[in-house]
């Protein structure tokens, strides 16, 4: 597994950090359009001082100078049309470009709602489908395409280094295709406004080369693991009879609740409460503690617990690997 | 009479004092607050307009700071989730519906009447009824905030998260009605410019004469006439989704979320330009004052004001780019949305020749137009960016958006018109306003303005989002924003340092006199404040800049009108000859109360359905008593 400290150096949701075929692209685009914009601007600007503060004042109002005048205004006119012709075929092409990606390996559906991510890996049979929520894999240099699904309301899928972004909205399906070119952990977040935590909407894309990857699919369609440790044991039970599997499943036990996200293998997550804080047995034990304190407003309801209770849950967890 | 005497140098049936003192006899308000309730003079009307509206930019100011606040620093809790986004919501909505709209459409009442040479603006009772009711509206909104059940759904309230399911309360509902108040507000001022600039311009001034701010304002009233029952349709049809169970928006029964997101940006679009057009009016109009030579390319900027508000409506979807669109549509918006730039850089060429060519005077209006070159050509830039579709689906719904934005209607509107409030003070106050605040303000509003909004942009490239009401410690933003919070300071500080110049100045500045900056348009022939009848004698033009025509003080006027009644001199559209002399309705109190059942009517129903039957009745007898028949019939034309 890749450290978590990879995940917050710089960059890890940027535009500029591109690391993935699409983003590529979009920050080649980008970078050639600011940088024709910005000679726009220092042209203009170059015009506008001259205009200002020029010394020569004196042929001003005859005909003449008006006329040379109109030819300029007009050259610049001409100018302007040509540039923004120019980026607009440059746009199109780019577009065509996001477009040729073909032959997908690794098709997931993604459920966005409020506020966490669900994903769901696809497979032609049905029992090697499995599920996981705010983390996916991904194979380096193997074309992923998501189904894009709002279950509530509108969220927005966005790894900025990845790819650009695409609405997730109900009662519609829309499609995002991209491709990692290097192995590390890009964030992801939703970029469209949807309600209280909007702001802690994130989740992370981990792509790794193929071999991981797949091991990763394997240990990901099996069942949850059954605890060996007394406490986790215990945990596991507590978590059964309490409200906690009403709303959450975990493959392999009686826990099939389907209202948040999968549990069965939250153990092998890096982080928790849709990217709010890194999965630790601590992080696992203070959020079920007080989820509206960490997250206000979210969906979570506050199951009391006792303080051994919680470490007991949190050590179940935490061993779902 | 007939037929109106052809215009000639001074009518001279009675003397100056004598035409003056019946005028205001006839003109002047009632006293009292019924009097004052009851005025309806256009620029009384305009000048409570402007004021309100500049209360709602303090307040939306505010709201701006607190958010500021919130955002200086990872995962701070000044304000939680639910209180900040009712602040960004209030913040949108207020400076779109409360400030930037209704302010520039105050100094469109306030200036066109004025600018064309009348007396009075067409249909003043409605221009008073439209006041009282945006008034209500504000109200009823902030009035909401300070209960804490302000809309929290953001300004362009997208369903289904405003829809019936996922915003329960009223808090939708009152965003919704307070757009009701603000667009039938908006609607009513927009008709009377339509109708003031068609038929009461003064004899002479046929179209090609009419000044850029004029024409500015009546394409923008055409604007609002075409797209405001866009979002009154959307937000009648949110109003029912949520108060009486239809489904337009609920994709479950057959309803259509993206249906909400077309049919709000039809609107939408247009409303940037409804801000944006005024404000090219208003600087086609001072930088030839201050360039001391008439605008270069008067031609060329009508039609580009034309072009403008036509391509204004192709080009809502560049608003949706990231919600799945078929290929061709993505490719007509690209292209439409990066044409409009063509119009905006046949303005921008027009001005700077028109300065290469006169001799710049640098006061405080041509400073705040030379920053609004300066940052709307910025601004204009970045449009042309998230124009490309692929561009934008990396910075959609970011902080680089916020950066465009404000870029555009800050630098874009809100300079020329701190410019105007500069060039117009001693019009509306007979004051002048200080030339050293004024130059403070500009420079720290100029960089408090940059040194804000610049760095937005590099944050939604590092990926921040909108709306968001916190971020996480480990992203690499906290720096940025806390060095934005900090010149959010500087901004404020500016505009302080503007308020603090125009109240001092409108009671101790310098007596302005009639024409002060030697403008060359005609609200500038008559007395600074203008008297209740603007004009002694109305005006003849005979040229597109007619101050500056004249060989002296003496302006060609015409007579003829009555001064024992409120009368007009109707023109025709295209070559203004006089057609008409009609009656000017006289003060009313009737208006108020109109306004006020109408605001009765559209709380209550909020609350209940059938508010829409028996709120009529009180609207029924108060425009009853609007429109009662009184006095002497018109004269024949």
């Amino acid at each position: 597994m890749l450290p978590l400290a990879l995940c917050s150096c710089t960059g890890i949701q940027s535009v500029l950090d591109a690391q993935g075929q699409s983003a590529v692209l979009l920050s080649n685009l980008i970078f050639l359009i600011v940088f024709i914009c910005a000679i726009v601007w220092l042209c203009v600007m170059a015009m506008l001082f001259l205009a200002l503060f020029r010394r020569d004042r004196t042929a001003n109002q005859n005909p003449t100078a008006e006329r040379a005048m109109g030819r300029v205004v007009a050259c610049a006119v001409c100018a302007t049309v040509a540039i923004i012709a120019g980026l607009t075929v440059f746009s199109f092409y780019t577009t065509r470009g996001l477009n040729s990606l073909e032959d997908e390996e690794v098709t997931i559906r993604v459920r966005a709602q409020q506020w966490w991510w669900q994903f769901i890996y696809h497979d032609r049979d049905r029992r090697r489908m499995f599920q996981t929520a705010n983390e996916i894999h991904v194979p380096v240099g193997k074309t992923v395409r998501v189904f894009l699904e709002g279950v509530d309301v509108i969220h927005s899928f966005w790894v900025p280094s990845l790819a650009g972004k695409q609405d997730a909205i109900p009662g519609r399906e829309n499609v995002l295709t991209f491709r990692a070119n290097r192995a590390g952990i890009y964030r992801g977040q939703c970029a469209e406004f949807c309600g209280l935590q909007h702001s802690h909407m994130a989740f992370l894309v981990i792509a790794e080369p193929e071999d991981n990857y797949l091991q990763w699919e394997d240990q990901q369609r099996g069942n949850s693991m059954e605890p060996r440790e007394m406490e986790a044991r215990s945990g596991k039970e507590i978590f059964m009879n309490k409200q906690c599997s009403a709303c959450h499943t975990i493959r392999g036990t009686l826990a099939a609740g389907t209202t948040g996200p999968d549990l069965t293998h939250v153990g092998s997550r890096l982080t928790i409460g849709a990217g709010l804080l890194e999965r630790t047995p601590g992080s696992l034990a203070a959020w079920i503690a007080d989820p509206q304190t960490l997250k206000p407003g979210n969906n979570m309801p506050l199951v009391p617990l006792t303080a051994q209770e919680l470490r007991q849950v949190a050590g179940y967890l935490e061993g779902l690997k | 009479m007939n037929q109106e005497p052809p215009p000639r140098p001074l009518d001279c049936e009675l003397d100056e004092a004598s035409v003056s003192e019946a005028l205001s006899n006839t003109w002047r308000a009632k006293p009292g607050l019924w009097g004052a309730i009851g005025n309806v003079d256009h620029k009384v009307i305009a000048r409570r307009y402007i004021v309100t509206a500049f209360v709602f930019l303090i307040l939306g100011g505010f709201l701006a700071l607190a958010m500021r606040l919130q955002l200086s620093g990872p995962e701070l809790r000044y304000i939680g989730p639910d209180r900040y986004n009712q602040i960004f919501t209030m913040h949108g909505s207020n400076m779109m519906f409360l400030f930037a709209v209704p302010v520039m459409e105050a100094m469109a009442v306030y200036l066109v009447p004025l600018m064309v040479g009348t007396r009075n603006i067409a249909f003043p009772r409605l221009n008073a009824y439209s006041y009282w009711v945006f008034v209500t509206g504000g109200i009823l909104l902030w009035l909401s905030f300070m209960l804490d059940a302000a809309p929290d759904v953001g300004w362009f309230a997208y369903v289904p998260l405003s829809g019936p399911e996922f915003s329960a309360g009223k808090r939708t509902d009152i965003w919704a009605q307070m757009i009701t108040f603000t667009e039938l507000s908006a609607l009513a001022i927009a008709v009377e410019i339509v109708v003031t600039v068609f038929t009461q311009r003064a004899p002479g001034m046929s179209l090609d004469r009419i000044p850029l701010l004029v024409w500015a304002m009546l394409v923008m009233a055409f604007l609002v006439i075409i797209a405001m029952p866009a979002i009154m349709f959307a937000s009648s049809t949110l109003i029912m989704d949520r108060l009486v169970g239809t489904h337009f928006y609920n994709p479950a029964e057959g309803g259509d979320v993206l249906l909400w997101q077309h049919v709000f940006w039809f609107f939408g679009h247009p409303e940037v330009y409804i801000i944006f057009l005024p404000a090219v009016g208003m600087v086609s109009t001072i930088l030839p004052t201050f360039a001391q030579r008439p605008v270069f390319g008067y031609l060329p900027l009508v039609m580009a004001l034309i072009a403008t508000g036509i391509l204004s409506f192709g080009l809502w979807v560049h608003h949706m780019f990231v919600v799945g669109l078929p290929r061709l549509g993505e490719s007509f918006f690209t292209a439409s949305s990066m044409a409009i730039a063509v119009p905006a850089g046949i303005q921008i060429f027009c001005w700077l020749a028109t300065l290469w060519a006169g001799r710049p005077i640098f006061k405080v209006p041509l400073l705040f137009i030379i920053g609004f070159i300066i940052t709307f050509v910025i601004g204009g830039l970045t449009g042309v960016m998230v124009a490309s579709v692929p561009f934008d689906t990396q910075v959609h719904d970011t902080y680089f958006v916020v950066a465009h934005f404000h870029y555009v209607l800050v630098g874009g509107a809100v300079f020329p018109l701190l410019a105007a409030v500069y060039y117009w003070f001693p019009k509306i106050t007979g004051r002048m306003m200080s030339e050293t605040l004024g130059a403070y303000a500009f420079w720290l509003i100029f960089i408090g303005f940059h040194l804000t909004f610049f760095p937005m942009h590099i944050l939604g490239l590092q990926g921040m989002p909108r709306r968001v009401y916190t971020y996480q410690p480990e992203l690499p933003w906290a720096d940025l924003n806390l060095f934005v919070s900090f010149s959010a300071l500087v901004l404020t500080a500016g505009f302080l340092t503007f308020f603090i110049d125009v109240i001092r100045s409108w009671r101790y500045g310098p007596i302005a006199g009639e024409n002060p900056w030697n403008a060359s348009t005609l609200e500038w022939a008559t007395a600074s404040p203008p008297p209740p009848f603007n004009f002694p004698f109305i005006p003849v033009v005979d040229d597109r800049n007619p101050l500056w025509a004249r060989s002296g003080p003496e302006m060609l006027v015409s007579a003829g009108l009555r001064t024992d009644r409120r009368e007009l001199l109707v023109t025709s559209v295209v070559e203004a000859l006089p057609v008409a002399r009609e009656s000017s309705a006289p003060h009313s109190v009737w208006p108020f109360w109109a306004a006020i059942a109408t605001s009765i009517m559209l709380i209550w129903s909020m609350f209940s359905p059938w508010a829409v039957v028996w709120g009529a009745i009180p609207i029924a007898i108060s425009l009853i008593g609007w429109f009662w028949p009184k006095g002497a019939p018109e004269e024949a034309a």
